[in-house]
C-alpha cells in the first residue's frame, strides 16, 4: 500500500507543479496576484508531497520492503541501520528524489523570502523553478520510478554497493546536490529578467547570496567526494578526472566565473549578456552532468545506469538551452553594456581574464570528457584522453588564475596608475620572489612546484597587505586592533569572506601541489616477519586475521610501522568479502598528518597468513586539501551574512 | 593601437594558446580503445592503447614475490597476452571483463600499466557458493592465526 501512496504522491506533486508553474506565469502576465498566490500554495503543496514521498521511500528501506524494486536492489537484511538511510540515495531513482526534494525546498524558501520584495521578477522565477521541479517529477513517474513494484517479492535484497557504505556517502551527495540544485535559483531569476526585460542588476543582487550558497555546497560536495575517493577507493588519490568528477567540476568552474563577473555588472553596468549566458551555461552543465552520469553514454567507474533517462535529460537540456537562447535573442537590444573598459590594467580586465580562464578550463574539461564520443562520431575510432591531458591543459590555466587571485581584489577599478600598482603589489611581488628563491635553495627541484608555491605566497601576501592596511586605517580612527579587525570582517563581510575563501583555495593548492610533487609509493610482497622500507618508514608484516562483521567477512593484515622519530604503530589494512559481491573490496588503513599521510592498502595474500602483498604510499601534504575546505567554509559563512555596509 | 584592438589582440593570443594546448594535450595523451581482434590485426608498437576484453579462463598467473601478473584478454575472436606489474585490482578475475591501459611490445605481448576492472552494477544474488567460500576463508585464517 505504501508504495502506491508514494507513487500517487509523486503524480499529485507533478500535477501541482505544472499548475503552479503555469499559474505563476499567467498571474505575472495578467497582473492577477491571486493566481500568483495560488502558485505559491502549489509550491508549498509540492514540497509537502515530495517530502512525504521521500519519507515513504526511507520507510520502505528501514522496513526492508523488498516488494519495491529499488529497495530490493539497494539494500539487504544485513545492511546496518544508517546505511539503509543513505542507501535511499545510493542509486539512480533515490538520487533523483533527493534532488527533487532539495529543488522543492529551494523553491519554497525562495517563495517565502522573495514574495514581498522582488517585484516583477519573482513570479517568473517561481514559474521557472516549478517548471524544473515538474521535469524531475516527470522523470520519477516514467524512466526512474522509485516505487515500482517487484514480482515475485524476493526474500532478500541485493544490498548496497559496499563502496558506498561509508560516512562520506551520507554527506557527499547531499552537499553536491544542494550545490547543483542551488544554481537553479540564479538561473530562474536570470530567465525572469529576460522575460520581463528588466536585465539590470536587480536579478543579480536578489540572487547574490543564493549563488554563494550554491557555489559553497558544490565546492563542499567536490571536496567530500575527493575525501571519499581518497580513503575508500584505495588507489591513493583524490581526483582522477573521471567523467563523473568532471561533470561536477564543469559547473563549479563556470559558477566560479559567474560569482566574479556579476561584480563587474554591479559596479560598472557591463557584461550583462555575459552574466546571463554564464548562469544559463552553469545550469545547463548541471543538467548535462546528470545526463552524463545517469545515461551511461560514457563509461565511468561510477556511472550507474542506462535506459531512457538519458534521452529525458538530453531533451530537457535542449529545451532549456533553446528557451534561453530565444529569450536572449528577443532581449538582445537591452543587453548592451552601459559602461566600457577604460584600460587593460584595471580590475575589470583582470576579472574578465579570470572569467576567460575559468570558462576555458571548463571548456577543456568538457572537451576531454566528451572526446571519446567526438572522435567516434567524427573519425570512427574510439580515443580517450586521460588524466595527463587534463593536467597538462589545466595546470597553466589554474596557475594563471591563482596569480589573478592576488591581483584582482586589489587593483584599481577603471585604470590602475603606476602608483596604485606599486602601492599594492610591490611588497607581495617581492615576498613571492623571495619565497621562490628560498624554496629553490631548500632544494625543491620541481619548477612547477616552486612556481605554484611562490604564487600561493604572493597571493597570501597581497591579502595580508590589504588587511593590514585596512586595519591601520581603522586604528587611526581610534579603534583597538582586534575590534578593528572584527569590524572589518563583519562590515565588509562580502569582501573579506571572499578573501577567506581565496585563502582556502590557496591552502588547497598547497595540498594539491605537495601531493603531486612529493608523494612516493611502493608495492611489495612480504613474508610474515619480513620488513621493507619507504621514505624513512620501516613496515613489517605481522600476519593476518579474519573477523566476521554484520554483513561481510573482513581479512585484516597487521603491519608494524616505525620511523626513526616516533614509536611503532600498527596499521591494519583489510579486504572485505561481501557475500553478494563478485570480489573483495579493499579497506585502506592510514595515518593522517600535516606533513604526510601514511597509507596502506592490502593486496593479495596467502590464505594461511604466511605472506601478503601491500601497497604503501607516503602522500605529502594531502591533509591541507581538507583543511582548505574548512577555511573555505568559514569564508563562505562570512560572505553569506547579510551585508552591513558602513554607510 | 586602440584599446579595443588591444583587447581583441589579447583575446586572439589567448584563444590560439588554448587551442595549441588542447591540440598538444590530445596528441600526447590520446589512448585508443581496441578489442583484442583489432589490436592483433594491426599492432603498432609504442602507441597507447586501452584494450578491453575478458580475462581468458586458465590464463591468469600471479607471482606475489615479483608482483608479476600475466593473463590473456580475449574477445572470442582473438586473444592477446598481457603482462602487468602489481596486485590484481578489486573485481579482477578470470572470466570477467577488464580494460588494460598500456602499450604493445615488439616482444609480442601487451604491457599494461593500469588495469581497470569492469565494475558491473549487476551484483550477484547471494548464493551458496560464495557464502561457503567466505566461511571457509574465515575458518582457514582463524586456524592460521592461532
Amino acid at each position: 500500500m505504501i508504495p502506491e501512496i508514494g507513487y500517487g504522491g509523486l503524480i499529485a506533486a507533478l500535477a501541482l507543479a505544472v499548475f503552479g508553474s503555469v499559474a505563476a506565469g499567467v498571474g505575472a502576465r495578467t497582473r492577477r496576484s491571486e493566481l500568483v498566490q495560488s502558485a505559491q500554495h502549489a509550491a508549498i503543496g509540492v514540497f509537502v508531497l515530495v517530502t512525504l514521498c521521500f519519507a515513504l521511500l526511507v520507510y520502505a528501506f528501514l522496513t526492508f520492503d523488498f516488494s519495491v524494486r529499488y529497495v530490493a536492489l539497494n539494500t539487504n537484511l544485513g545492511t546496518p541501520f544508517y546505511y539503509r538511510i543513505t542507501a535511499v540515495w545510493g542509486a539512480l531513482e533515490g538520487s533523483i528524489i533527493l534532488w527533487t526534494w532539495m529543488l522543492a525546498l529551494y523553491t519554497m524558501i525562495v517563495m517565502l523570502r522573495h514574495r514581498q520584495t522582488s517585484g516583477d521578477l519573482y513570479p517568473w522565477a517561481l514559474t521557472t523553478m516549478l517548471g524544473i521541479v515538474a521535469f524531475f517529477l516527470l522523470v520519477m513517474t516514467i524512466p526512474a520510478p522509485p516505487f515500482e513494484r517487484l514480482s515475485p517479492i524476493p526474500l532478500e535484497g541485493r544490498g548496497l554497493n559496499p563502496l558506498l557504505q561509508d560516512t562520506g556517502m551520507i554527506t557527499h551527495p547531499i552537499a553536491l546536490y544542494l550545490g547543483f540544485t542551488g544554481f537553479t535559483v540564479p538561473f530562474a531569476f536570470s530567465l525572469a529578467a529576460l522575460i520581463t526585460g528588466r536585465v539590470g542588476d536587480e536579478w543579480i543582487t536578489t540572487t547574490r547570496r543564493w549563488t554563494i550558497v550554491a557555489w559553497y555546497f558544490l565546492s563542499l560536495g567536490l571536496l567530500i567526494g575527493g575525501w571519499w575517493s581518497y580513503h575508500v577507493l584505495g588507489w591513493g588519490g583524490y581526483w582522477a578526472w573521471d567523467p563523473v568528477e568532471n561533470a561536477a567540476f564543469m559547473p563549479w568552474l563556470t559558477g566560479t566565473a559567474f560569482l566574479h563577473s556579476v561584480m563587474i555588472q554591479e559596479r560598472r553596468r557591463m557584461l550583462k549578456l555575459w552574466n546571463i549566458s554564464l548562469i544559463i551555461l552553469t545550469f545547463g552543465l548541471t543538467l548535462f552532468g546528470t545526463f552524463l552520469t545517469r545515461s551511461g553514454v560514457i563509461a565511468s567507474v561510477h556511472a550507474f545506469t542506462q535506459g531512457s533517462i538519458g534521452a529525458f535529460f538530453l531533451g530537457f537540456l535542449a529545451l532549456v538551452v533553446l528557451t534561453a537562447l530565444t529569450l536572449l535573442a528577443w532581449r538582445w537590444d537591452r543587453l548592451h553594456a552601459q559602461g566600457e573598459l577604460d584600460s587593460v590594467v584595471s580590475r575589470e580586465s583582470v576579472f574578465l581574464l579570470n572569467n576567460v580562464f575559468l570558462v576555458a578550463a571548463a571548456f577543456t574539461v568538457f572537451f576531454g570528457t566528451v572526446f571519446p564520443l567526438l572522435s567516434e562520431a567524427v573519425r570512427g575510432v574510439k580515443v580517450s584522453v586521460g588524466a595527463p591531458f587534463f593536467n597538462q591543459v589545466n595546470i597553466p590555466l589554474f596557475l594563471a588564475l591563482i596569480f589573478l587571485m592576488g591581483v584582482g581584489p586589489l587593483i584599481a577599478w577603471r585604470r590602475a596608475s603606476a602608483d596604485n600598482l606599486k602601492r599594492n603589489f610591490l611588497a607581495p611581488v617581492v615576498i613571492g620572489v623571495v619565497a621562490a628563491l628560498v624554496l629553490r635553495l631548500l632544494g625543491i627541484a620541481s619548477a612547477l612546484a616552486v612556481l605554484a608555491l611562490a604564487l600561493t605566497v604572493f597571493v597570501a601576501a597581497s591579502i595580508t597587505v590589504d588587511f593590514v592596511r585596512a586595519t591601520r586605517a581603522r586604528r587611526r580612527l581610534g579603534e583597538a586592533v582586534l575590534p578593528a579587525m572584527g569590524g572589518l570582517l563583519l562590515r565588509h563581510n562580502r569582501r573579506y569572506g571572499g578573501f577567506v575563501i581565496h585563502l582556502g583555495i590557496l591552502v588547497i593548492t598547497l595540498g594539491i601541489t605537495g601531493s603531486h610533487a612529493w608523494s612516493v609509493q611502493t608495492e611489495t610482497t612480504l613474508k610474515r616477519g619480513e620488513a621493507a622500507e619507504l621514505a624513512g618508514y620501516r613496515f613489517r608484516f605481522d600476519g593476518l586475521s579474519a573477523t566476521e562483521e554484520s554483513n561481510h567477512v573482513k581479512v585484516s593484515g597487521f603491519f608494524t610501522v616505525s620511523n626513526g622519530r616516533a614509536g611503532a604503530m600498527t596499521l591494519q589494512p583489510a579486504r572485505k568479502f561481501y557475500p553478494q559481491e563478485q570480489a573483495p573490496i579493499a579497506y585502506v588503513d592510514y595515518r593522517l598528518g600535516l606533513k604526510e599521510d601514511l597509507y596502506l592498502v592490502l593486496g593479495d595474500f596467502a590464505r594461511d597468513g604466511s605472506q601478503a602483498t601491500v601497497k604503501v604510499q607516503v602522500n605529502r601534504l594531502v591533509s591541507w586539501i581538507w583543511i582548505g575546505g574548512l577555511v573555505l567554509t568559514l569564508g563562505a559563512a562570512l560572505a553569506i551574512l547579510p551585508e552591513r555596509r558602513a554607510r | 593601437m586602440t584599446r579595443r584592438r588591444k583587447f581583441v589582440a589579447g583575446g586572439v593570443v589567448i584563444g590560439v594558446a588554448l587551442a595549441y594546448m588542447i591540440y598538444a594535450g590530445v596528441t600526447q595523451s590520446a589512448v585508443y580503445f581496441v578489442t583484442p581482434a583489432e589490436l592483433q590485426s594491426a599492432p603498432a608498437a609504442g602507441k597507447a592503447y586501452r584494450l578491453g576484453g575478458m580475462v581468458a579462463p586458465g590464463s591468469l598467473k600471479w607471482e606475489p614475490r615479483t608482483l608479476d601478473l600475466t593473463f590473456s584478454l580475449t574477445d572470442g575472436r582473438a586473444t592477446v597476452p598481457v603482462r602487468h606489474k602489481g596486485t590484481p585490482p578489486d573485481l579482477f578475475g578470470e572470466g570477467r571483463g577488464a580494460v588494460v591501459e598500456g602499450r604493445w611490445e615488439p616482444g609480442g605481448y601487451f604491457k599494461s600499466s593500469l588495469i581497470l576492472a569492469k565494475h558491473s552494477e549487476e551484483y550477484k544474488a547471494p548464493h551458496d557458493a560464495t557464502e561457503a567460500s567466505s566461511k571457509e576463508l574465515l575458518r582457514t585464517l582463524r586456524k592460521a592465526g592461532q
